[in-house]
């Protein structure tokens, strides 16, 4: 079966998902690195279609550009002050930490580098036209009870947040 | 052009995580230090998808339960921050020193 996206689609959406991370941390307003990460998010949801996921395409766009990206807007909102955009950026240990995650960087690349017949070029793709279901039929048969104790994990969750936000307990 | 493998996203999601790595290492803002957090959990998931195209569907499921995960930990992470700006009027992480001697 020949796939549809071709090589370019991959390499143009792994570039604007890597640039708009690279914006992410880079600037100054908080409100310019969130709407980056909406872009990155958006691209790594074209990267799971590419690879037959369309559900966890869906669910990335619906939850986290829809649900966690609006949390965020809000909560810069709420927090918003001026003169932080005057202050320095970036704190003290930046040098180092950079350095550092560079090696950590260098050190996956060798690995991959070294390894790189572990992982195949031609693989054959899973049934895409019913991935939703197959999915869903995992969800609640094989992994039925971490799915119960992800949404204790969200009660909780939610709690807390009321809790922590609450001006007098 | 040549076909894309696995190891092409494993090298993509691993610059990912470098980078998320870094906004939480370097930034002062605790906005900024919680979206790093998002990047790095997306790197996560995008390793998990693409090793489920080679080993089945269980990495799909597992890529769903860190996004529920990521969406705890930003409503706690936020929650959180509200409550430490009402005390200090500040949202950088270095002068989070209460506990400080």
């Amino acid at each position: 079966m020949q796939p549809v996206a071709t090589a370019w689609f991959f390499y143009g959406l792994s570039a604007m998902a890597i640039i708009s991370a690279l914006m992410v941390i880079t600037r100054k307003n908080p409100v310019h690195s969130a709407l980056s990460l909406i872009f990155t998010l958006l691209s790594l949801a074209g990267l799971y279609l590419m690879l037959y996921a369309p559900f966890v395409a869906g669910v990335q766009i619906i939850l986290y550009v829809g649900g966690i990206m609006v949390l965020f807007l809000f909560v810069i909102m709420l927090v918003n002050i001026e003169h932080n955009l005057r202050e320095h950026q970036f704190n003290k240990q930046w040098f180092v930490a950079t350095l550092a995650t560079l090696v950590l960087g260098a050190l996956f690349m060798f690995v991959y580098w070294k390894g790189k017949t572990l992982f195949p070029i031609v693989n054959a793709p899973a049934q895409e036209q019913a991935n939703t279901q197959m999915v869903g039929r995992q969800l609640y048969t094989t992994y039925v009870y971490p799915f119960e104790i992800a949404s204790i994990l969200l009660l909780v969750a939610i709690v807390g947040a009321v809790v922590m936000a609450k001006k007098r307990i | 052009m040549a076909e894309i493998g696995t190891i092409h996203y494993l090298v993509v999601a691993a610059a990912l995580f470098a980078i998320g790595t870094i906004g939480v290492l370097t930034r002062r803002n605790v906005v900024i230090i919680l979206m790093s957090i998002e990047l790095i959990l997306n790197a996560v998931n995008l390793n998990l998808v693409a090793f489920s195209r080679m080993y089945g569907l269980h990495g799909q499921v597992f890529a769903i339960f860190v996004i529920t995960d990521a969406a705890a930990e930003a409503a706690v992470g936020l929650g959180i921050l509200i409550a430490f700006f009402r005390n200090k009027e500040t949202i950088n992480a270095d002068e989070v020193d209460l506990l400080k001697w």
